[in-house]
């Protein structure tokens, strides 16, 4: 396995560890971009997914949306940000969230779209108010398909800021651009391999996220 | 923008965007080459079902910078190293599709082609196959639009794409240059799409002659069932 050895003579020569350009550094930046660019994208995509869900409108606006996404080529949204403004924070910020809510709001709309209506008419049946009824039944019987978008986010946001760094973030898309532009691919395949470590560790975090949020009755129903 | 720059550089533009297409495509098809039988090894046997849910799911959730660079001690600088990744992520999205489209078929349908005399294969051929076109299809439709996007980071590497405008509009501070690669990558994703509905409806023609489709509670197994015992 070439890459298992460049990427493993690179991660424990010792160098890397410390400094301006360590890999401890690096991870954390990485996780810092993403997680800042996830939380914003949550905090705006949740509420109107969950509202669209919940009233039924705007729903052409969804669907147009989720299509359109995956079409969207991230490099050559970070690099048109660049050429209008610059390098600054909102440089990555911006494309960071704005690749991240189409899947949570489709999902979170989705989700509550889907919640069997007997359900809510029982809760109406039980005397709770229409905000009572979207906060007690229509969302936790939606949070699996919430979670399924915010995994599918963190996917995109952690894979986005990867490719940042050929717009000078840092993070560790960096090892992999300095490396490939400097002909070292002992680097490139330990920022590789950093990369793909810290990938699936997101996604194993969501899976106990998952088992945190979802209500019990409902991972018992999942499984059938 | 600088629109004279278009025309000047048309004959760039159409072969970028060709080479990028053929990334796109090559990676969704082969997916889909893969995803049929894997998906119908996946019905026939329940217990492949999961494993192989994980393993294609983990393997979406790597960036594409990451594994490209993974290959290429193995397959160089060459397409492969990047049609190989895209393969890869366009799995995740086919498997469950073929899958969920093969347990679509409603159990007269298949009981109707077994009485015909139809044997296993020929069924999954001629009957159950066709029936899960629509699903397959609409997963096929997510996995080219990812990969035709995708393939354009396939320039990082030095794999010819549309990606070659971004990364040359930066280094020459050209925003008309920029935009002419993202319009073309989404231009081009839309028509992969669209010719892609075009297909479905040609493969399934009973879809138009009686629409609405029925509702599916009449053709659930257990009404299905029901009706059987009744006759018998």
């Amino acid at each position: 396995m070439t890459f298992l050895r460049f990427a493993w003579a690179w991660l424990t020569s010792g160098q890397q560890w410390h400094g301006s350009d360590s890999i401890p550094l690096r991870v954390a930046q990485h996780l810092g971009y993403s997680g800042l660019s996830l939380l914003i994208a949550a905090l705006i995509a949740l509420p109107l997914g969950v509202a669209i869900g919940h009233s039924g409108r705007g729903a052409f606006l969804i669907v147009s949306l989720a299509n359109i996404w995956r079409a969207i080529p991230t490099l050559g949204l970070l690099i048109m940000m660049v050429v209008y403004l610059g390098f600054s924070p909102l440089t990555w910020l911006i494309p960071l969230v704005a690749l991240a809510i189409p899947p949570i709001l489709v999902n979170a709309y989705e989700g509550v779209l889907g919640v069997d209506p007997d359900l809510t008419d029982a809760g109406r049946g039980m005397g709770m108010t229409g905000w009572q009824v979207l906060r007690r039944v229509e969302i936790p019987v939606a949070m699996p398909l919430i979670i399924l978008g915010l995994r599918t986010g963190a996917i995109f946001v952690v894979a986005t800021a990867t490719i940042a760094a050929e717009i000078g973030t840092g993070g560790l898309g960096r090892f992999i651009i300095d490396g490939l532009a400097s002909n070292q691919y002992d680097q490139v395949a330990g920022g590789a391999a950093l990369v793909v470590a810290l990938a699936l560790l997101v996604q194993f975090a969501f899976v106990g996220v998952r088992r945190l949020a979802v209500p019990a009755g409902l991972r018992q129903a999942g499984r059938s | 923008m600088v629109w004279s720059w278009i025309p000047q550089n048309i004959g760039q533009i159409l072969q970028l965007t060709l080479e990028n297409a053929y990334l796109g495509v090559a990676s969704a098809l082969i997916g889909l080459g893969i995803s049929v039988p894997l998906g119908i090894a996946c019905v026939r046997w329940k217990l492949l079902y999961p494993p192989s849910l994980s393993i294609t799911s983990a393997i979406y959730a790597i960036p594409s910078l990451a594994l490209f660079v993974v290959l290429i001690p193995y397959t160089g600088l060459s397409d492969a190293t990047v049609i190989i990744p895209l393969t890869l992520f366009s799995l995740c999205v086919l498997v469950p599709n073929v899958v969920d489209g093969l347990r679509s078929v409603p159990e007269p349908v298949r009981q109707a082609a077994t009485a015909m005399g139809f044997g296993p294969l020929r069924r999954l051929a001629r009957v159950e196959l066709p029936v899960a076109i629509p699903v397959i299809i609409a997963g096929l439709r997510v996995a080219t639009v990812s990969s035709i996007s995708l393939a354009s980071l396939g320039q990082l590497i030095g794999v010819s794409s549309l990606g070659y405008f971004f990364i040359d509009g930066l280094q020459r501070d050209f925003a008309t240059e920029i935009f002419v690669g993202i319009a073309m990558v989404i231009v081009l994703a839309l028509v992969a799409d669209v010719a892609l509905i075009v297909v479905r409806r040609l493969l399934t023609p009973w879809q138009r002659r009686h629409l609405p489709p029925a509702p599916p509670s009449v053709l659930t197994p257990a009404s299905a069932s029901r009706e059987m015992a009744e006759v018998s």
